[in-house]
């Protein structure tokens, strides 16, 4: 279990190896890579996050994952400061000895995250307009299936 | 009491400093008493608070609700909902 704030950029393929590395109880990995989505004028993004409690906030919801289902490991890295279309944001990793509990695992964390991590994204357009990203309410209904007994 | 505030993302930009450290006067027990209290120090606070029940709050690092209550904290942060992921 992991979770990492980082300007750099991430290898899906290196961070899978190093989390894997000498285990042979896992059975299933599910890898989700969220990246900077263009479009609608958007030519950059800029990522700000509330550093201390940020780490706090993504540790707390791999804590909770890890409590629902049986996981071999997991990992979160999420980027930090100026993005373009097609970039990486955000990396979850889940590893279990079954796939139900990866995939699911993935999908929760990802889920939580966008709800609870202290993150806010800046959008600037060609013309450099800036706007910053309203919350989805989806985001929070998303979450919210999550909500009740846990499902180990 | 006093305690170090925080602001984030357009909070941060109305008002105009990323963070602060303020006497509270007595009174003021929850955050939804520091936001009320907040908007009549300048009109650059009661901007970045005009949309009622927007702004999100957390007491040293941790979510929490309008009603919670604010004595004994360190640092408190006030931000848009998160937009991460």
């Amino acid at each position: 279990m992991a979770v990492r704030v980082q300007r750099e950029d991430f290898d899906v393929g290196a961070e899978v190896k190093r989390l894997t590395a000498g285990r042979t109880d896992i059975g299933a990995i599910v890898t989700f890579t969220g990246t900077v989505r263009g479009g609608s004028g958007v030519a950059a993004m800029t990522l700000e996050h509330y550093p201390g409690m940020t780490e706090q906030e993504l540790a707390r919801v791999e804590a909770e994952a890890a409590v629902r289902w049986p996981l071999q490991g997991s990992l979160i890295v999420h980027r930090v400061g100026t993005l373009r279309p097609g970039d990486n944001i955000v990396l979850v990793v889940t590893a279990s000895a079954h796939r139900q509990a990866a995939f699911d695992a993935a999908a929760f964390l990802m889920d939580y995250l966008k709800t609870r991590a202290p993150f806010w994204k800046k959008e600037l357009d060609a013309d450099g307009q800036e706007r910053w990203v309203e919350a989805r309410e989806s985001d929070d209904d998303a979450a919210e299936r999550w909500a009740g007994a846990p499902n180990r | 009491m006093t305690v170090k505030l925080l602001y984030f993302a357009w909070v941060r930009e109305k008002i105009g400093k990323a963070e602060e450290i303020v006497d509270l006067p007595a009174g003021v027990a929850t955050v939804a008493d520091l936001v009320a209290w907040l908007k009549e120090q300048g009109p650059e606070y009661a901007e970045a608070f005009a949309r009622p029940g927007v702004v999100r709050a957390a007491i040293d690092r941790r979510h929490v609700q309008p009603a919670a209550p604010i004595a004994g904290a360190r640092e408190i942060a006030l931000f848009p909902p998160v937009t991460g992921g």
